[in-house]
């Protein structure tokens, strides 16, 4: 093995210094662990426009494994990350000669200097949250958990699209994880660190949610939910000791919301939302979140609660997720389009069929049933009938109904299953919308045969075949048997 | 220049085929075949005519135990369907074949790459890597930077950092690993001819030397037939139905 000193000596590094073809031109940060610098190619590449940054590790005299391994984790890393939430990667720098990675430059700020902002405005919390949440998604279902989710390591795009940064303390699926023997001490940014991480557990992607819903506390309270612990016996609290209800600090904030963030921060990663694509869409449809005591509650509860969990995390192990990929395959956002008003009784019952089939394969699959209310382009609508119930209200009850078999059976609990009432002039439309903005994996909705389409419905295109054409993602059209 | 590191052939014809396809297609240009080309197998005198004509091309080859214990006696401690099939071998080679098999040597060094069937640290004891104790001694008893292992049958990663911490990995098929330079690396393959962790597809690795990329690969092939080789051969029927589960 190559021992340090062995190493060539760190350059020294200067501004018009040429590596591997990239010139150094301005440090534009000098980190704990890390120098960064904007580069430019001496040769242009063709079809290359943005701009670049290098980052070279700061090794701080003679050992410095904490360094060194998060340099070569992200090194490792990111040259396999695709999509618009990660830096697109440039190159990388061998270590026999000088340890770098160049970079696509985010422009902008970090979220961190909002953080001192705090308590922002409850909208942009909100949207931070489905921003960030959105991109956690983009990342899991790439087998990668980032596991030090903090505003220092967020940034946005000018589209506001948010942008995950180092990758240091990462974990990918299906690349050696070269921190998993290394250190004593638990890894992670003590705030945001979730308790599984305190226990050394590194293949669960909801501990990124955890540090979500952290971040979201503070960004919504101006305090810290489980303070800012500098030794492990300190982290160890988050364990047994609750965070004071948002609503406490704050009462303006919505009990939804309230609901939701604590759902991050349960210690059981199980009880968390199954994936971050679930939590973006609690956060984006808030009339879908299933209210539990946790949105109703303003006070921690009493000593004796807090002892008891205490004595529980004594023992405690922590249940292995099994890999990244395997938790966002397990938890997939299934919506149900159902025509509640048009659909017969057997199609209506055979659609039921097909959703009773798909989501039992998915232990962590969340159900959203949605029905759409057709409205007209312009004009005022009648919004409630000659005995003056809401249209809105009997679409929902009508969702319930057909639902209800499902819910029993299935054991959906624990806002697994939600309903959502769309009103649009076009129904395909406002479907393909949702299922595009909600990251839905799977649509399924009933499909009238053709030959029991009216000429005119044959000719306009149905919305069945419409949804099929325009979306995104997997659709199963569900067809009532005929009778023999 | 793009290694194929070919273990644990062990007489299976069909399982090399499909590997060496399989590896020209990918752009292999420099063949390592790490030992263990005979044993438990209906084939052997293919396979070793293969590997001896890959070889006086530029190919790269190691001995193995069942190599070695092919041209001399097997020892008792060697389980008894192995040794009645080493027996078989032995009377299906040519003299020119076990010739061959006799000078294969212990091991061979590429640049910063160590190929050895068993370990690094004591070759022609035959110890096993089970994990990464074994993998540190191994690790440490060379300068290479990429040791490249058969012996033990299923796919395995092991790294060692700086600070003398060893870690293991267990490969996904076709994804590609960065071996980065700031550790040594140990690769084992998995066996060709003979998987054994449930899926009978063959395994070899593909080691990009100037990126220093690493892809682990399963080759499906024609099962049926190399069971077949071995029950026409009369060897034990074990060692035929065991391709088909992969054990």
């Amino acid at each position: 093995m190559t021992p340090e000193s062995l190493l060539p000596a760190p350059l020294a590094l200067e501004p018009g210094q040429v590596i591997d073809g990239f010139r150094l031109e301005e440090r534009l940060h000098q980190g704990g662990m890390a120098h960064i610098w904007s580069v430019t190619r001496v040769e242009p590449l063709a079809g290359e426009d943005m701009p670049l940054i290098m980052k070279v590790p700061r090794i701080k005299g003679g050992e410095d494994p904490a360094t060194i391994v998060g340099f070569e984790v992200e090194q490792m890393i990111m040259p396999v990350l695709k999509g618009v939430h990660v830096p697109r990667f440039v190159a990388r720098g061998d270590w026999t000669r000088q340890a770098y990675i160049v970079m696509e430059r985010i422009p902008g700020a970090t979220l961190r200097p909002r953080l001192d902002d705090a308590p922002l405005p409850i909208n942009e919390v909100i949207d931070i949250g489905i921003r960030v949440a959105t991109a956690l998604h983009a990342l899991h279902r790439q087998h990668l958990i980032h596991l030090d989710v903090k505003p220092s390591n967020i940034m946005f795009r000018p589209n506001g699209e948010a942008v995950l940064v180092d990758f240091g303390l990462s974990r990918h699926d299906h690349l050696p994880d070269l921190l998993e023997e290394e250190f004593e001490l638990p890894m992670g940014t003590g705030p945001y660190m979730s308790p599984e991480q305190v226990q050394f557990v590194r293949n669960d992607p909801r501990s990124d949610l955890f540090a979500l819903g952290v971040m979201l506390y503070h960004l919504l309270t101006g305090e810290r939910p489980f303070g800012q612990p500098t030794t492990v016996r300190g982290l160890r609290e988050r364990l047994y000791a609750e965070p004071r209800p948002p609503r406490a600090i704050r009462p303006e904030v919505p009990p939804w919301l309230q609901e939701v963030i604590l759902r991050c921060l349960e210690v059981d990663p199980a009880k968390r939302h199954p994936s971050a694509a679930q939590l973006a869409l609690d956060l984006r449809e808030p009339q879908g979140v299933q209210l539990t005591e946790r949105a109703e509650r303003l006070q921690t509860k009493g000593l004796l609660s807090r002892a008891r969990r205490w004595f529980a995390s004594i023992g405690t192990e922590p249940q292995s997720a099994g890999q990244a990929g395997t938790q966002v395959a397990r938890s997939p956002i299934t919506m149900a389009a159902v025509d509640v008003d048009n659909a017969t009784p057997a199609l209506l019952e055979a659609l039921r069929d097909a959703v009773r089939r798909s989501v039992q394969t998915a232990p962590g699959a969340r159900l959203a049933c949605v029905g759409v209310m057709r409205t007209a382009r312009i004009g005022l609508d009648e919004l409630t009938d000659s005995e003056g119930r809401s249209h809105h209200v009997k679409q929902l009850v009508a969702l319930k109904h057909w639902a209800r078999p499902l819910a029993a059976e299935l054991g959906l609990a624990d806002g697994r299953l939600t309903f959502h009432v769309l009103e649009a002039p076009d129904v395909a439309e406002a479907i393909v919308e949702f299922a595009n903005k909600c990251e839905v994996d799977h649509i399924i909705m009933g499909a009238r045969s053709g030959s029991s389409l009216s000429g005119l419905r044959r000719a306009l295109g149905s919305v069945s075949s419409q949804v099929l054409a325009t979306s995104d993602c997997t659709v199963t059209m569900v067809r009532e048997k005929k009778a023999e | 220049m793009k290694l194929a590191l070919i273990s644990d052939i062990h007489s299976n014809r069909q399982a090399l085929e499909a590997v060496l396809r399989h590896a020209e297609a990918a752009g292999a240009t420099q063949y390592v075949f790490l030992g263990d080309l005979v044993g438990y197998g209906g084939d052997p005198g293919w396979v070793v005519d293969q590997v001896m004509d890959y070889v006086s091309r530029g190919a790269i080859a190691v001995q193995g135990n069942h190599d070695f214990y092919t041209v001399n006696l097997a020892p008792d401690t060697m389980h008894g369907n192995a040794r009645e099939a080493l027996d078989w071998t032995r009377e299906h080679l040519s003299p020119t074949q076990q010739r061959f098999l006799a000078e294969l040597p212990l091991s061979r060094q590429l640049e910063d790459c160590l190929f050895v069937h068993a370990n690094a640290f004591a070759p022609g004891g035959w110890a096993y890597i089970l994990g990464r104790m074994e993998a540190m001694r191994s690790l440490q008893a060379t300068q290479a930077r990429y040791t490249f292992c058969g012996h033990m049958h299923e796919p395995m990663l092991y790294h060692l950092s700086g600070t003398g911490k060893a870690g293991d990995f267990s490969p996904e098929p076709g994804m590609e690993i960065p071996l980065l330079t700031h550790r040594q690396w140990l690769v084992i393959p998995g066996a060709c001819g003979q998987p054994r962790d449930g899926n009978p597809a063959a395994c070899y690795a593909l080691f990009d030397h100037e990126r220093s990329t690493l892809k682990f690969q399963r080759v499906p092939y024609d099962v049926d037939t190399a069971a077949a080789t071995i029950r026409a051969a009369g060897l034990p029927e074990r060692l035929a139905e065991r391709l088909g589960q992969g054990q």
